[in-house]
């Protein structure tokens, strides 16, 4: 679903990283790890094409990256904090339907049976009639996840959609990816700090790692080499009982 | 105007099937209307505080306007406009607007007494731009009033869904192709014309009755913004009539009911409980509320 040809990310005068030459295999989960300020937004924000490669060929979906694709959906940080006390649930998902649409005219039958889909597909139907400041962070979350939905992209962005969120939200969150990505086929690239409640889910990452992106399936990513060297401090693999790996700090 | 005192009118029914207060209801109600059209918006958008503001930026174009000559609705509108267009081309975070949309209120309502000073201007004149007087309303101004609406009710008509979706969900909004930016300008300006309308019915000083709280009183009641809409302008129209019928009764200045109206009905909004199901109701799990 992303093809990067010796790619650059610039921001004004500011190389953030470059050099970016690989391949995301359509329809798999992949996560976007990096320190802070490494560029994972930056990488997210040239997909959706409102940043232009500094060089080289980005395509996406097999296309060139252009604003307005509706073959994505993106789902952004700190998701509705500002008016989330004055609309609706279910008016959020049904606005990534006719949100871009000028005029008056009525939403029909057919769209308001989509909006109650992409409810039903992420488990929001019944708080789709709350305001969205009645909503918990998991709530919302999946509220935002219906919105990215409701267009049917073929790809999903979605901007560290498991902060603030405690452990079992977190992996309900990752469950219901899973599902949708299972029933659908839908690509899924998550931008994320922490890893391990992702892993079950990942078929790879992307990392930025010393200014370079590159990308990797998840066996290669989970090694003790990379991630400490990723995160600049000792991380340790350690295999549960249950097979899960998790990654933590030794 | 008759110097207020607190009297009975006995004649009030003659005052209020005047010509004159007829002109005023009309033109209170376009006011109102306009006012619940944009007020969800300005709610939304955050933007309580750039509406306050623009009437100030108005107060000099009000009171300069005799300066130059010309009328106290064209320094208005000019005004509230060209402030319109600079709050909307600054910086997109709110804070930063903040100050400096602070910064200009203060500087702007300077101006505005000075210009007043240099003008002459009788304090008549200059309390009626702070608090309003809807019973100096002429047929010319009714008459923009009316374009003014118009024009409101066609370009929200409009730009409505893309606007609902850049005001609340600007990110998403961006990158599915939403002139983001553009649309806070326009905004800005259509606010621009409903401030210089409201500025007649309640003046500088008590624009947020009119502009902010009906949709904040609405809000309580209905988060569907068809509904917030047409709720936010029945608030505002009731209390615009009632204010004056009852300013006629005791031959009082109107701006104090209008306002007291809408301040009792917001209490009134706030105290009762507004539409919710219990929280976390059945079927899966919602864990703690969010923090935000």
């Amino acid at each position: 679903m992303l093809e990067l040809e010796n790619v650059s990310a610039v921001r004004g005068d500011r190389t953030i990283w470059e050099e970016g030459t690989f391949h995301v295999p359509s329809g798999s989960i992949v996560a976007v790890i990096g320190p802070n300020g490494s560029g994972k937004t930056t990488l997210l924000t040239m997909i959706l094409g409102l940043l232009k490669p500094g060089s080289g060929t980005l395509r996406v979906l097999g296309e060139e990256p252009r604003r307005g694709n509706s073959r994505i959906g993106y789902v952004p940080q700190n998701y509705a904090a500002i008016a989330g006390d004055s609309i609706r649930a279910c008016d959020m998902v049904l606005l990534g339907l006719t949100g871009t649409r000028y005029g008056l005219k009525r939403t029909t039958a057919s769209e308001h049976a989509r909006v109650q889909e992409a409810l039903a597909e992420v488990g929001a139907t019944h708080f789709a009639d709350r305001r969205m400041s009645q909503l918990s962070g998991g709530q919302q979350q999946r509220v935002a996840i219906a919105q990215a939905l409701v267009s049917k992209p073929e790809m999903l962005l979605l901007d560290e959609p498991l902060a603030n969120l405690d452990v079992r939200n977190q992996q309900d969150i990752v469950s219901l990816l899973k599902r949708i990505n299972a029933e659908s086929g839908i690509g899924i690239l998550v931008v994320a700090h922490d890893l391990n409640p992702l892993l079950s889910a990942l078929d790879g990452a992307i990392y930025l790692l010393d200014g370079h992106p590159h990308y990797a399936g998840v066996d290669d990513v989970v090694s003790e080499e990379l991630l400490t060297h990723l995160y600049g401090t000792a991380i340790k693999v350690v295999r549960t009982a249950q097979g899960d790996l998790f990654t933590r700090s030794a | 105007m008759n110097p207020a005192a607190i009297a009975f009118q006995s004649n009030w029914v003659e005052v209020i099937s005047s010509d004159f207060m007829r002109t005023a209801f009309t033109a209170g109600t376009l006011v109102a209307v306009a006012s619940g059209l944009i007020g969800y918006f300005v709610i939304v958008r955050g933007s309580m505080f750039a509406s306050h503001a623009l009437a100030h930026i108005g107060f000099p174009g009000a009171t300069g306007a005799a300066l130059v000559g010309t009328s106290v609705m064209t320094g208005l509108v000019a005004f509230t406009v060209i402030g319109a267009v600079v709050i909307g081309l600054l910086g997109k975070r709110a804070s930063d607007r903040e100050i400096a949309t602070g910064t200009v209120l203060a500087f702007a309502t300077a101006l505005g007494v000075l210009f007043a000073s240099l003008a002459s201007e009788n304090t008549s004149t200059v309390t009626s731009i702070l608090f309003g007087n809807l019973l100096a309303i002429t047929t010319g101004q009714l008459i923009i009033f009316a374009v003014f609406l118009g024009v409101l009710a066609v370009v929200l008509g409009a730009l409505f869904k893309p606007l609902l979706f850049a005001s609340i969900d600007p990110a998403v909004a961006e990158a599915r192709g939403v002139p983001v930016k553009g649309l806070g300008v326009i905004f800005m300006v259509l606010l621009a014309l409903v401030v210089s309308m409201a500025v007649s019915v309640v003046g500088v000083l008590l624009i947020f009755a009119l502009l902010v709280t009906p949709a904040a009183a609405a809000l309580r009641f209905t988060a569907r913004p068809g509904w917030v809409i047409l709720w936010s302008a029945v608030i505002g129209v009731f209390s615009v009539i009632a204010g004056l019928v009852i300013a006629a009764i005791v031959n009082l200045p109107p701006s104090f009911f209008i306002v007291s109206l809408v301040f009792i009905i917001w209490l009134v909004s706030v105290t009762i409980r507004r539409d919710s199901s219990p929280p976390n109701s059945a079927g899966g799990h919602s864990g703690h509320p969010a923090g935000n």
